[in-house]
């Protein structure tokens, strides 16, 4: 199912001239609405009338999330004030949080481009879905929700946590749709698990499942668990939260929603775009969003973009998985290490939970990298001989995969803490000195 | 003859096993013999216990790894040369002992023997007359 196939199966010609008037009109917007915005450009010599085409956007300033802070909280906005009305913010982990500003009209769109995603899906206006991302300033709970609504389906805004009461209403109130991060999905099938509800009594079918960069070999996982097909979405609050990308049934790459959010790759090293098919950072710039539209956004995500016609009929760029985060790629011993890669081996293996966590430190000037697993109750033996070779067994899969090798740390079941919300897998120590 | 010995996953961290006999003592159940085989990460728990079925499930309900393994418990006469006289017998049988512990004290020593082959060793061992501990015996 297409929400909207004007948009989504347009001719690529088509969809650059519009693109291209859409662009410009951005261009203008911010550069006579916002400060930052026309400084930069003044800096870099350009103005809005050097903006014919998309592809003047490469002469354009990057934005990114250091400038989101630097501005906070409004300094970004192109739109006085009263034409907000909501705000969103990332959780500020890291100092600022980083605050985006939503008018009537950006709500629309997040609404029309969520809509796409659930229905690529497969859901629709007969389907019972619930919500267990965050509500508040998350982006995920209320994207999700509006998505929900427009589609004509039924919302259950559950937000997370309350796990008992979460499963007891997906099951009376028959819901179809599950919709939050995929880590607490795990979470949730575990707890389903250990419930002794027997998967019968739950109508569930398809996960909508995001906010975190996950592998394919976590779907295989949570599909078998939850007897579920598992899709992605992606989506970022600086961008507009959920609902910027999607996959399809072909499960082959997410769909842009590239009428609203322009992507590029670039070389993360020297900011130049990537030939065409080649994995790189990718970047974003919003074409429509009214409140606080961001050109150039560097979103630190590594993928590719792919730009065949999919099977499922539309002609929308599709971006492959996210290989991790330009920020997230530990370098340990001088070896680039994505927690996607532990992520893989970890549910590849039968004898191991899906559930891990990364210790990284510096001892003696030496880099330490422990990585905790947990094996499944069926698998522990009473054996030392066999639990000792189920160690190397992992280390030697891991160092396959990553090119270094970890002190790997059998751990007690459930002993690996299990998130409600965004999965933190990783402690760098390293960073903290 | 058989008697089923729990298997505890355990973390080398304080207070584990201190954990582990107040869930016993608390259920009620007896511990009558255990061993632990430790490495720096982890160990082994393994222990013979007066109510086994109940011991794993309560075990189990604290989040534990727990499995079952069948293992026998031989009477041997507290005496030089008693125990290799029944060794002798495991080993010409052609069974491996992946492991044993045991206690004596007064008359008898008592040993719990874990074989890669269980039913084998009960029938080498009865057949060679060397008393078995039934898991009846043993609790009371």
């Amino acid at each position: 199912m297409i929400w909207n196939e004007k948009m989504e199966c347009m001719g690529r010609e088509e969809m650059r001239q519009l693109q291209s008037e859409r662009l410009k009109e951005t261009v203008e917007k911010v550069y006579y609405n916002c400060e930052p915005y026309r400084k930069r450009m003044q800096e870099k010599g350009v103005t809005p009338d050097d903006i014919n085409s998309i592809d003047d956007i490469v002469k354009l300033p990057f934005t990114s999330k250091k400038d989101l802070r630097d501005y906070y909280p409004f300094g970004l906005l192109s739109t006085p004030m009263s034409e907000i009305v909501r705000l969103h913010a990332s959780s500020g982990t890291t100092g600022k949080p980083i605050v985006v500003g939503y008018t009537r009209g950006d709500l629309k769109i997040w609404d029309e481009v969520g809509a796409r995603c659930f229905t690529a899906y497969g859901l629709g206006k007969q389907d019972v879905i619930q919500v267990s991302y965050g509500y508040g300033l998350f982006t995920g709970g209320l994207g999700a929700h509006g998505a929900v609504e427009t589609i004509g389906g039924t919302v259950i805004p559950m937000s997370s946590g309350n796990t008992e009461k979460q499963i007891m209403l997906m099951r009376d109130f028959g819901a179809v749709g599950l919709a939050c991060t995929p880590s607490y999905a795990l979470y949730l099938a575990d707890a389903m698990r250990d419930s002794n509800i027997s998967r019968d009594e739950f109508k569930l079918k398809i996960g909508v499942f995001g906010a975190e960069p996950w592998t394919e070999e976590m779907r295989k996982e949570l599909e078998s668990k939850l007897g579920i097909k598992a899709y992605d979405i992606y989506g970022l609050t600086e961008i507009i939260g959920p609902g910027v990308a999607h996959e399809c049934e072909c499960q082959n790459g997410t769909h842009i929603c590239e009428d609203h959010f322009f992507p590029e790759i670039i070389d993360p090293e020297t900011g130049e775009p990537m030939p065409p098919g080649e994995y790189g950072e990718l970047v974003f710039s919003t074409i429509t969003k009214e409140g606080m539209p961001l050109l150039r956004f560097r979103t630190r995500d590594l993928t590719r973009l792919v730009y065949d016609k999919c099977k499922c009929g539309r002609t929308s760029v599709r971006m492959d998985r996210i290989l991790g985060r330009s920020d997230d790629m530990l370098i340990i011993r001088g070896v680039n290490v994505f927690p996607s890669q532990v992520e893989s081996v970890i549910c590849e293996m039968p004898e191991l939970e899906p559930h891990y966590f990364i210790n990284v430190d510096r001892v003696n000037n030496l880099d330490t990298f422990e990585i905790l697993v947990e094996v499944k109750d069926e698998f522990y033996s009473d054996e030392m001989t066999k639990m000792i070779s189920l160690r190397k067994n992992i280390i030697h899969r891991l160092q396959s995969v990553i090119g270094i090798s970890p002190d790997v740390k059998l751990v007690e079941p459930r002993s690996i803490e299990r998130s409600q919300g965004k999965a933190k897998r990783v402690n760098d120590k390293r960073k903290l000195k | 003859m058989l008697i089923t010995q729990l298997s505890i996953f355990l973390e080398n961290k304080k207070g584990r096993f201190t954990e582990v006999a107040k869930i016993l003592g608390d259920a009620n159940i007896n511990m009558i013999a255990f061993t632990v085989a430790e490495n720096s990460d982890f160990g082994i728990l393994r222990l013979i216990v007066s109510e086994p079925e109940k011991a794993k499930q309560v075990l189990k309900e604290y989040r534990y790894a727990v499995s079952t393994t069948d293992v026998v418990c031989v009477q041997c006469p507290n005496v030089p040369g008693s125990l290799a006289k029944i060794m002798n017998h495991i080993t010409e049988a052609g069974i491996f002992v992946e492991y044993m512990y045991a206690f004596s004290t007064g008359e008898e020593a008592l040993i719990i023997v874990r074989p890669d082959n269980v039913e084998l060793t009960t029938k080498v061992l009865t057949d060679n007359n060397i008393g078995l501990l039934s898991a009846d015996k043993l609790v009371k």
